[in-house]
């Protein structure tokens, strides 16, 4: 297996109505990190997560410049099927991921398994374990529609997880849900992650982020302004607030009163809770 | 002092038999409030604030707007005073052009179409969309259409905005803009009541906070008092600010900073070299 499943290399693309929303990005994701994409609306996050499985420039057609290889296959060269089964993306309202057809929880996520064709058996067996790993476990026969926007979130990742994908795209996952919500979808992605998940996720939630990106781009305008490993990248707190993006408070806190607490500024600053706590109790012994 | 622009007395709210959305709901607003309603989805926010202008009606009790009781009065009396925003802006923009929108509202309070034009104009200069005014709704991008579905209701003038959930969908600058926004209807004399889920926009542009689960007023008290009640929000599954954790969590400052701003200001003079 490849060491970076996910390859892209000087990417510009335009969507047949709106120019340049790719400028030149180029970046790697090694096998078992997570990839965090910041950046405002409209910066490209969405169609940068649509390249990684064809669908971006395949099905919205414009065009594209670079090159991108998702467990070894170049998008241009593959149908957005085959790419699929490598590339699982899970959309920003769960409600575009659902089927509309399935009337059960495992209906729900032996759907697509079933549409690509999978034993009886074995789609038993892949049901089962996805709908474990996301904790729905117990809500086998509950209606998709009868559940909360955390679980119905939680229910299009197994759904994505079911066809075992080398690499999962996760688009704003968080956004329309509540704070119960968002920290069950966070704790799902936490977890995967912890076992060894390839995971590229676009988030306005930066403090959470935190807590497990290992690496981080932020995008602006169609262009990546921003590229590294996730505490460099959180402390570049003058270049996110000119893009217009909070970097966590206690990031922020730290690099307003660096003077005060005299760190230079090629230092890096906290980026979580813990660690601001580390640092301020020191300070304050 | 005046009575409150909002009275809401014993109010429960059945929207089934089995389906009980609130349970016994006593609140007073004030004009001139800006506060905030927080709690999960499904822990009766939007059902209360739908009662404020009759659009919903109380199973049982009584709700005051600006005097009126909601279960009375016609509904069209009462939104001219209290205005709502919904959180989709999908939900309420419906007509071609930007000015025609926000021209909807003032046009049913039968105004004069010189009286129209000045509150269309104002209200796109409050919002900060002049200009945009032969534009097509749907040609904004999504934080302009939110500040237009404002705009839409300012028109009308009301005295009570309510905002549902402004910031979901939206990016930081996105959330700043309404904040501000909240802030400056606020200074212009408007009660502002905005539903949230954005711990970090609460403590930049409230005062009050009204904190709700399963149907039930939590806790309801100034936006210091309920950010740092740990405990209570720990209940209802709500993170505080991140400066707020920090603070709760070092013990070390008297001062209830809300802000990464009030945060420095406080640790920077402590840090003064005496």
């Amino acid at each position: 297996m490849e060491e970076y499943p996910v390859i892209v290399e000087d990417v510009t693309y335009s969507y047949p109505t709106k120019e340049n929303v790719l400028k030149h990005i180029s970046f790697k994701v090694k096998r078992g990190e997570v990839l965090g994409i910041i950046g405002p609306n409209g910066a490209g996050k969405t169609t940068l997560c649509l390249s990684l499985n064809g669908i971006v420039p395949q099905f919205f057609g414009g065009r594209m410049s670079g090159r991108v290889i998702v467990a070894g296959m170049d998008t241009l060269e593959h149908t957005i099927a085959e790419l699929s089964t490598k590339v699982g993306i899970v959309f920003q309202d769960p409600l575009d991921q659902l089927s509309g057809v399935a009337t059960t929880l495992e209906e729900e996520v032996a759907f697509g398994l079933a549409m690509l064709g999978f034993p009886k058996e074995e789609i038993d067996k892949r049901v089962k374990k996805a709908i474990e790993t996301v904790g729905l476990k117990g809500l086998e026969g509950r209606s998709p529609y009868e559940l909360s926007g955390g679980q119905q979130q939680r229910l299009a990742i197994a759904t994505v997880l079911a066809v075992k994908p080398e690499i999962l795209v996760l688009d704003e996952p968080t956004a329309q849900l509540d704070p119960i919500g968002k920290f069950e979808v966070f704790e799902t992605i936490k977890e995967l992650a912890a076992g060894g998940q390839t995971i590229i996720v676009a988030e306005h939630e930066i403090e959470e982020l935190a807590t497990f990106a290992d690496e981080i781009i932020a995008l602006y305008d169609g262009e990546m302004v921003l590229k590294g490993q996730g505490k460099r990248v959180l402390s570049s707190v003058e270049k996110l607030k000119e893009i217009g993006v909070d970097p966590p408070s206690v990031t922020e806190l730290t690099y307003v009163l660096r003077n005060e607490l005299k760190i230079s500024q090629q230092e890096e600053y906290p980026i979580t809770l813990d660690e601001a706590v580390k640092l301020y109790g020191e300070v304050f012994k | 002092m005046s009575d409150p622009i909002i009275k809401v007395e014993d109010v429960w709210f059945q929207y089934s038999p089995e389906v009980v959305a609130l349970k016994d709901i006593n609140l007073e607003i004030n004009t001139g409030e800006i506060l905030a309603l927080i709690g999960q989805n499904g822990g009766g926010k939007t059902t209360l604030a739908k009662h404020f202008n009759g659009l919903l009606k109380p199973t049982k009790g009584r709700v005051l707007a600006a005097g009126m009781d909601t279960k009375e009065t016609p509904t069209h009396m009462i939104v001219s005073k209290v205005g709502y925003v919904f959180q989709n802006p999908a939900h309420q923009i419906f007509m071609s052009t930007v000015y025609e929108e926000v021209a909807y509202g003032p046009r049913n309070l039968e105004l004069s179409e010189e009286e129209v034009d000045k509150r269309v104009k104002e209200a796109l200069r409050v919002v900060g969309l002049e200009g945009t005014e032969e534009m097509h709704p749907y040609d904004l991008d999504y934080g302009k259409r939110k500040l237009l579905t404002v705009a839409s209701i300012l028109s009308m003038d009301p005295e009570v905005f309510v905002l549902d959930e402004p910031t979901t969908g939206q990016d930081h600058v996105g959330r700043r803009v309404l904040s501000d926004l909240c802030i400056k209807l606020n200074k212009e004399g408007k009660t502002v009541v905005v539903i949230t889920h954005d711990m970090r926009f609460v403590a930049r542009t409230v005062k009050r906070v009204v904190l709700m689960a399963d149907g039930r007023i939590l806790k309801d008290g100034s936006v210091e008092d309920v950010l740092y009640d740990y405990e209570t929000l720990r209940k209802a599954f709500i993170r505080p600010p991140q400066v707020v954790e920090l603070n709760l969590r070092l013990g070390r400052f008297p001062e209830r900073f809300l802000t990464v701003n009030e945060a420095a200001e406080v640790i920077r003079n402590v840090l003064k070299p005496r």
